[in-house]
């Protein structure tokens, strides 16, 4: 593997080309340029092409979730790493090809620098009328020449809640107040709200909220947001419609549960990037993602999504050391 | 355009398929709403698994136990209507198992802290240092977010896809 360790550095912008208006990027040894239709990626000895649409789908969710847990694929080649303070950029380096070939390429960066990086590259080439965060079918496109560089905030909608949604100084639910109002995909559904009675005393200890009305408010898809923490363990729910745009290969277990609608999960080997085959969960069903496996969903009608995340610090290293299964139910529980 | 969304029920279910090339075990593929057709009433039925943590489906029917544990629970009412009832717990009553839900011996002494009534989609807190008590008038069905407790049944075998 051909990996070099960054210790500081930041992005550097060309000047902003004649005919489409797109700066060029350079970050470490990449460089990133975009055209009308593609991103092409450069580091020694190798180059990769990306459709933009996916690169911007990919790169804004990749910022926003943090890096998240382990691999994020933006395709088969190109991707992250995420080490808990750096991050890794790769190109070829889970591709056979690439690595038979050495032009395969990995560089390690302080997580903040890549955030920069990323956030530069993408404001610039993100133009208004596109929301890369928004389902294809609610946004515009961004093929063609730069325009005007959107406004608003390029990620959103991860704040995560401390305890649990709604209550007293913790993350509000979405709603019509805040600005999101239900989606299209989700207007035939009835939402009204529990019965809270507290006694005297006890207001705002006891509480509870409609989830599904708060899924149905989000005006972006593939991005969760935290509802409520048991100890380490996250429960994160999510929108989901059209295709999540990177491969997740994760450094730890975690679960799916379905609740409403369906989604068809591709699921390939974590090394090798071969296929496993794919799962189609609907709604109820609920299914463990391995600790060795790529997946990437596919949701035909927008539906949602229950994530369940164990967030112990540390535990990718447990999982790569080999000291736990990469599967969550153990062989004598059978 | 318009849109149909398909929520599952206890009385209307229709499971996925899981199609792969690997121990089909490690994916412990299961569905909910399948999972409470054969449940007991409370029965608190383990469907995901997280190390110590723990999602477990319930089949609410009539009333529950007295159930505490020593850290939140979240319950997410998936069918039906339920009635969740709070006491404060005594120090007499506060738990000494280490995680997840455990069964209070009689009923609770200390104050009354209210009540929920919950239906689909809504997702409510079962607070540290709260007992806390289930009803339902017909079966419905609750997914609990906790860890792996005294009260967690497994049974995968029974419960996923195998082949």
């Amino acid at each position: 593997m051909n990996a070099v360790r960054i210790e500081k550095v930041q992005v550097i912008a060309s000047e902003p080309d004649p005919v489409l208006g797109y700066r060029k990027f350079t970050f470490g040894s990449f460089s990133f340029e975009r055209d009308a239709y593609f991103v092409h990626i450069r580091w020694p000895k190798g180059m990769h092409t990306i459709e933009v649409d996916r690169f911007l789908r990919a790169m804004v969710r990749d910022i926003g979730w943090g890096f998240f847990y382990g691999w994020i694929f933006f395709d088969d080649v190109f991707g992250t790493q995420n080490h808990y303070g750096t991050v890794d950029i790769f190109a070829g380096t889970y591709s056979k090809g690439h690595r038979d070939t050495k032009v395969d390429f990995l560089e390690t960066f302080n997580t903040a620098d890549v955030r920069d990086a990323f956030e530069t590259i993408s404001v610039n080439w993100i133009n208004e009328g596109y929301d890369p965060l928004r389902a294809p079918m609610e946004t515009g496109s961004p093929l063609g020449a730069k325009t005007r560089e959107a406004k608003g905030p390029l990620i959103r909608g991860f704040e995560p809640a401390r305890r649990m949604m709604g209550l007293p100084g913790d993350v509000a639910p979405r709603s019509d107040a805040s600005g999101h109002p239900i989606n299209r995909a989700f207007a035939d559904v009835t939402y009204d709200k529990p019965v809270i009675e507290p006694e005297p005393g006890f207001e705002g200890q006891i509480h509870a909220f409609n989830l599904y009305d708060h899924i149905a408010r989000a005006d972006i898809t593939w991005n969760p947001s935290f509802t409520s923490i048991t100890g380490a363990c996250i429960c994160c729910v999510t929108s989901e419609e059209h295709m999540l745009p990177v491969i997740h290969g994760n450094d730890r277990n975690e679960w799916f549960i379905q609740l409403s609608d369906e989604i068809h999960w591709n699921i390939q080997d974590k090394n090798t990037g071969n296929p496993r085959g794919r799962i189609v969960m609907k709604s109820g069903d609920v299914c463990a993602m391995p600790a060795d496996i790529r997946h990437q969903g596919f949701a035909p009608k927008r539906s949602m999504l229950m994530v369940l995340e164990n967030g112990t610090p540390g535990l990718q290293e447990k999982y790569a050391k080999g000291e736990l299964e990469p599967f969550p139910i153990t062989a004598q529980r059978w | 355009m318009s849109f149909k969304t398909r929520l599952a029920s206890l009385a209307s279910y229709d499971k996925g398929s899981i199609e792969l090339n690997d121990d089909l075990k490690h994916y412990a593929f299961s569905n909910i709403f399948e999972v409470c057709s054969k449940s007991r009433p409370y029965e608190r039925v383990m469907v995901a698994s997280n190390l110590e943590y723990a999602a477990e489906a319930v089949r609410a029917e009539g009333t529950s136990p007295w159930y505490t544990a020593p850290h939140d629970e979240f319950a997410i009412v998936m069918d039906g209507e339920i009635e969740f009832t709070f006491f404060q717990l005594t120090e007499a009553e506060k738990p000494v198992h280490k995680a997840g839900a455990g069964r209070l011996s009689a009923d609770p002494k200390g104050k009354r802290m209210g009540r929920v009534v919950a239906r689909r989609g809504h997702q409510v807190l079962l607070p540290k240092g709260a007992a806390y008590q289930l009803k339902a008038a017909k079966p419905s069905v609750t997914l609990i977010q906790t860890s792996a407790g005294p009260e967690s049944v497994e049974k995968w075998s029974e419960i996923c896809v195998l082949k």
